[in-house]
Parts: structure tokens; C-alpha cells; sequence
């Protein structure tokens, strides 16, 4: 009999259970990097079950949309004075403030934008797209890997930045042509088959673009991929000439070859999005959904359970006075660690050990725009990436409004480890003025395209005091943590409760399973 | 990083006074074939700017005040006083949990809370020299009465 995929994934899900049908469902290429199930379904609401959500960031907002839905009462309430938490844009004419006071309003034109936190979203970010989908925010491409942006470090090269694709090509075609060597000489044998031993070698010749004596040298083919000395044209004069290849001494002494495989990871690889506009996009389509649900300016200050409920305290950080008492049956708290551990709660005993014990990494970004898309009308670069081992780490252009006149803004660096702590104790425009240094080492046009800047470095955001959550050991605290135990009356959700720690992703998936478990509870009273 | 100082100290259109700061500094390179100008492009930077920068890998700022001024200060703020949003980050002025030098070195090797562990990206010596920095400064005056913090205390805390 013949059997189809679906039959043998139902038979195997029968047999063997759930993980064994995960197994199964990856080898046939279904199972990708999220779990996410499609929509939630949450049947049987008790009547007027009513649910505090902590935080309009993307898990807040998506438990409140979909509890609402579900027949719960919802109420959010928001540090903030608009939604999105980390879900970020920042666009001409906004102001922000960090934690210190300092003000930087930005004068980006032409719908120029920095997405200070959450940039990308892979095409195995499931929930995200769906949620995307759902409430209609438009999505484009995002240019990861630019084989003609550059690769850079100071003691390279003399400094001098060099194309993707040189690296890439060089690097592949010296490896695979000593592979091949090895190969010829008998050095394999113990590893291969003589059978295997043609294979490889073939595949070794098309792999690394090496010439029928297994050699990577200067040639036409070759110049199809790392480019040519004189690019093709057509009519007189059009003969391209090939291109000379760098040494395999260059390509590994270097050390460009450390960014080669950026854009494999699963989480990077084509394709990969973002909304058009600016990633806030997905705050305002969810804000459109479930803003008459939120109360803003609103800091929580305690969150107490007992038997019959929830309790929280806040204080309305624009009116000041009294703080307000609110009381629900359940509570979603999807407030960041580094807050929550402030706050008073009387969550149990493992769940503080989790909070009290997870640090917040930091990371800064910056926006810088300039006068003119110098680096696509003077360089071929259209969107995409250029790495350094300067402390900005990288720049990446705009993957959109390709050829647009006027000025564009670049993402001028994107800092984690020694260097984003240096930025966050500078002042922002201090910080700039680094990051456009370091930018003219690779991009000498800055000194005359340069037209100003915004700084956010995440430990001065006053919403999260960080980037994202670190677990101080994981495998102690995480089941804890995300579990709402018997009598529980308030579960956690947010990004930090994730194995997708620091995507927009995490925070989505930890908000279903938070509020499945809620819907447990509630309807198993 | 160790390129950039060495071209941006060899530079030549870094002024005297720069040159003299780096003649004094404790790791400064040797410059065989540097070229002719400074790596700096859009600034010329001062004798506290070169400091920057140094190490991907770590804070390499020497001295107490250096060293916060160049981590700490970003939360703690410039002049200890702390900074408020939706949670806090606790003022280090006039504040007696610094008395002991114990709990301030904990905290900055080993992180508390929200806090991330500097422990990999200070040296003891370091540790123990913005320690007595805070301990001493924004109205605070431990040291005498309580003692400095040493590099032993700062090694015998590490994990």
C-alpha cells in the first residue's frame, strides 16, 4: 500500500507520542525553529473571569487579545504612556527620555527610523508571522547577508574593508582546494571510500570553484562568484577581466572569515522580514486590537495572590496622588525581571529565586542619519550588513526605498560585551560621536554626509533597565518560573521565558502557554 | 583594539600634551611601523577620550574614578545619585550599605539582581579600586573607619 505523509505522521503520532512525532515532522522538514501551533483555542470561559495583564509589550498584548476573545474581562496596565515595550520606533519627531533625564528628540526625514530593539523577524518566527498576518501589518524583506557589503577589522588589510564576497569565495575555494589535496594524496583514505573519494572531489571542484587539477586560482569562473577586475559589459570593449584571488595566508591571518557564517544561523537565514515602516508596526496593529484594554502611565508597584484573587497596586506616573487598587481573578505579569524583582509580590519561593537571580545584558544601537545613500550610490550596497571588530560591531543599511533621493538612516552600530557598557555610561550625544568615528574609519563619507543621531543604549531604557534576560542557571529556575503551580492565581510571560530569549518571537510563545495554563485554572476550579 | 591604540598613539595630529599621557600609560604598545597619521577621522580625541575603547573584551580603564566613569556611571549616574523609571537603580550616594567593602565587591563581581557581573570585565585591582572609589565619594567616608577593599578580598569572592 502506499502511504502518505500525512498517514505516516498520524501513525507515528499514534505509536509513539507527541515527541517522537516532533521528530518525525522535523526529518520531513515541517518542524521548524518555533513550536508555535497556529491559533490559540481556549473553550469554556467561566463568566466574567476577570484577568490583569502586566505590560502592553507583544506577550501582554497577546494574552490580552486573546483572552479577551476567549470571554475573559481584561485589563492592561502600562508602565509606558503608549504600547509595544520593546517593540520599538523610533521615527522624526519622537522624543525619549532615558532613565537619567536626558532627552533626545529625533529629526529623521523620509520616513527614515532606528528599531532601537527588535529588528528582524525569520521566516521560522511562526507566531509572529502569524500575528502579523492576522492584524495586517505589511512585511518586506530584510536584507541579512550583503555579499557586496564589507567585512572589517582595524589590523586587516591595512584597514581596509573588504567585500563579502572576496572573503567568502577566497575562503571556500583555498579550503576546498586543500581538502582536495588531502585528498589526492591518500591522507583521506582511512576516512574515504573510493567511491566517496570521486564524489567529494567533484564536489569539491564545484563547491570551491576549482579548476580540473583541483587548483583555486584566478579565473573566469572563479570571478563569477568573488566578482570581476572589469565587470562585463556589452559592444565594444565589453570583455570582462578575471579577478585575482587573495592568498589563503591573507584570507586566514585576517581573521575576516569570523563573520562568514552570520547569516546561516536559523534565526538569520533567508528569508528573513521586517514590517515596512519600522518593527513598531506590530505594537500599533496589536494596540489597534486591544489599546481600549489599557490603562498607560501606569507603574505597578505590588502584586500580591491569595486564594480568591489578585491584588496590584499602581501608581499613575503622570497625575501622582494615592496608588490605585485593582483586583482580578488572574494575572498575567509579563513585567521584565529587572523590574519585577523591585516590585513587592508574594510569588513562591522558586519563582523569587528565579527572579532575584536573572541580570539583564546590555546592548546600545544607533541611528545615524546621513545626507544621502552614499553606500548605495557609491558603493553597490543595498541593504544588508557590514561587520567590524570597531566597537559599533556592525552597520546596516536600510532595506527599503532603495535609489530614494534625499537623506536615509543607517543603523550605525549595533554594541553588546566592554564596548556597550562604555556607550551606556556616555551621554547620547557623546555616544554618537563615537559611533560616527568609528562608522568614517569604514565609510570615509560620514565626515561629509553625517546629519545627526540618536543613542539608546537598553540599560537606560526606564522600562526594562536592559536588553534581555539572562538565567543564572537555567536548568535550576526555568520549569519554575514558567509554570503557574496549584493555586497560583498569577502565571509570568515575556521574552525571558523562553528559549527565544531577546525575539519578539520568545515573548509570543511564552503568552500562549501562559494563558493556556490560566484557562486551566480557571475553568478546572 | 590593540591596532587602533597603537596607530592613534603614534599619530601625529595627536597633540604634545596626548603624546605625555601616553608616554605615562601602564600597557602602551610599541609602535614599529605605524603610520603617519592618526586612525581617529571625525575628532581629535583627548587624553581621557584614548582611554576608551581599548579591549572588545574588557573595561581597561585604570583607577577608581576611571573605572566608574567609565561602567558604572551609566545607572548609578555621574554623581551617584541613582535613577528612577519603572524600577530603580539604587543611588550609591550617602548610602551605608557601602560601609564594608564586602557587599560592593559581591556585587560588582558577581551581580545582584537586575545588576549583569563585571567579575569578567574588571580585574581585581579594578574591583577593588572603584569599590574605595564609591566608598569614598557622594558623601560617603568608609574607608577610614572600615578599611579598604584589597585585591585579595576581590579573588577570594570570584566564582
Amino acid at each position: 500500500m502506499t502511504m502518505t505523509r500525512r498517514d505516516l505522521l498520524g501513525a507515528v503520532g499514534l505509536a509513539a507520542g507527541s515527541a517522537a512525532m516532533y521528530h518525525a515532522m522535523a526529518t520531513l522538514g515541517h518542524a521548524q525553529a518555533s513550536t508555535y501551533q497556529g491559533r490559540i483555542s481556549l473553550e469554556g470561559t467561566p463568566n466574567g473571569d476577570r484577568v490583569l495583564v502586566l505590560g502592553a509589550g507583544l506577550a501582554g498584548m497577546t494574552a490580552a487579545l486573546e483572552l479577551r476573545a476567549a470571554g475573559y474581562e481584561v485589563q492592561v496596565l502600562e508602565y509606558r504612556e503608549k504600547a509595544g515595550g520593546r517593540c520599538w520606533t523610533l521615527r522624526g519627531g519622537d522624543t525619549y527620555t532615558d532613565i537619567g533625564g536626558v532627552t533626545q528628540t529625533v529629526a529623521f526625514e523620509n520616513g527614515g527610523y532606528l528599531n532601537p530593539g527588535p529588528w528582524r523577524i525569520p521566516y521560522n518566527h511562526h507566531a509572529v508571522l502569524d500575528y502579523c498576518k492576522r492584524l495586517g501589518v505589511k512585511l518586506e524583506p530584510f536584507i541579512q547577508k550583503n555579499h557586496n557589503a564589507y567585512l572589517h577589522r582595524s589590523d586587516a588589510f591595512d584597514g581596509k574593508p573588504q567585500r563579502f564576497r572576496h572573503i567568502a569565495t577566497d575562503y571556500r575555494g583555498h579550503v576546498a582546494e586543500l581538502l582536495a589535496k588531502a585528498t589526492n594524496q591518500g591522507l583521506l583514505d582511512a576516512e574515504v571510500t573510493n567511491a566517496d573519494k570521486a564524489k567529494l572531489l567533484e564536489s569539491l571542484q564545484e563547491y570551491g570553484i576549482l579548476t580540473d587539477d583541483h587548483a583555486y586560482v584566478a579565473s573566469e569562473t572563479a570571478s563569477e562568484y568573488r566578482g570581476f577586475e572589469r565587470e562585463a559589459g556589452g559592444g565594444r570593449d565589453g570583455a570582462p577581466t578575471a579577478s585575482t584571488p587573495l592568498s589563503m595566508e591573507q584570507i586566514l591571518q585576517s581573521d575576516l572569515w569570523r563573520w562568514l557564517t552570520d547569516a546561516e544561523s536559523v534565526h538569520h537565514q533567508s528569508a528573513i522580514f521586517q514590517p515596512v515602516g519600522g518593527m513598531d508596526m506590530i505594537a500599533q496593529a496589536f494596540a489597534r486590537e486591544v489599546g481600549d484594554l489599557i490603562t498607560y502611565n501606569a507603574k505597578v508597584i505590588s502584586m500580591l495572590q491569595d486564594e480568591g484573587g489578585v491584588t496590584v497596586r499602581y501608581e499613575n506616573t503622570t497625575t501622582g496622588g494615592e496608588p490605585v487598587e485593582v483586583t482580578a481573578d488572574w494575572c498575567v505579569c509579563t513585567v521584565p525581571f529587572s523590574i519585577l524583582g523591585q516590585m513587592e509580590h508574594n510569588l513562591p519561593a522558586e519563582k523569587s529565586r528565579a527572579i532575584d537571580s536573572m541580570y539583564y545584558e546590555g546592548s546600545v544601537k544607533f541611528g545615524l542619519e546621513m545626507k544621502r545613500r552614499f553606500w548605495e550610490e557609491d558603493e553597490d550596497i543595498y541593504g544588508g550588513i557590514t561587520y567590524t571588530d570597531l566597537p559599533i560591531a556592525l552597520i546596516s543599511y536600510p532595506s527599503s526605498d532603495y535609489l530614494s533621493g534625499g537623506k536615509a538612516v543607517l543603523l550605525g552600530g549595533y554594541v553588546w560585551g566592554a564596548a556597550a557598557y562604555e556607550f551606556n555610561a556616555m551621554q547620547p550625544d557623546e555616544a554618537v560621536k563615537w559611533a560616527v568615528e568609528y562608522g568614517a574609519r569604514i565609510h570615509s563619507q560620514y565626515a561629509d554626509e553625517f546629519a545627526g543621531g540618536v543613542a539608546v543604549s537598553w540599560h537606560k531604557v526606564p522600562w526594562v533597565l536592559g536588553c534581555y534576560g539572562i538565567w543564572a542557571d537555567r536548568d535550576r529556575d526555568y520549569e519554575g518560573a514558567v509554570t503557574m503551580g496549584s493555586g497560583e492565581r498569577i502565571v509570568l510571560a515575556g521574552e525571558h521565558l523562553s528559549y527565544l530569549p531577546g525575539w519578539q518571537e520568545g515573548a509570543i510563545l511564552s503568552a500562549l502557554d501562559a494563558i493556556e495554563q490560566l484557562h486551566q485554572h480557571a475553568t478546572n476550579r | 583594539m590593540t591596532r587602533i591604540f597603537t596607530l592613534l598613539v603614534a599619530g601625529i595630529a595627536i597633540g604634545a600634551a596626548s603624546m605625555t599621557a601616553w608616554a605615562q600609560g601602564t600597557d602602551a604598545p610599541a609602535a614599529p611601523d605605524a603610520p603617519e597619521t592618526s586612525d581617529f577621522r571625525m575628532f581629535e580625541p583627548t587624553v581621557e577620550e584614548w582611554e576608551r575603547f581599548r579591549s572588545a573584551a574588557r573595561i581597561t580603564h585604570q583607577g577608581g574614578e576611571a573605572v566608574y566613569n567609565a561602567t558604572c556611571a551609566g545607572c548609578h549616574m555621574p554623581q551617584g545619585q541613582g535613577a528612577v523609571g519603572a524600577g530603580k537603580y539604587p543611588a550609591l550616594a550617602n548610602n551605608d550599605l557601602l560601609a564594608g567593602a564586602a557587599y560592593p565587591i559581591h556585587l560588582v563581581v558577581n551581580g545582584q539582581h537586575a545588576m549583569p557581573p563585571f567579575g569578567g570585565l574588571l580585574d581585581d585591582q579594578q574591583v577593588a579600586d572603584v569599590v574605595n572609589y564609591i566608598r569614598s565619594s557622594f558623601g560617603n567616608d568608609f574607608i577610614a573607619e572600615y578599611g579598604e577593599a584589597t585585591v585579595e578580598e576581590v579573588a577570594g569572592v570570584r566564582p
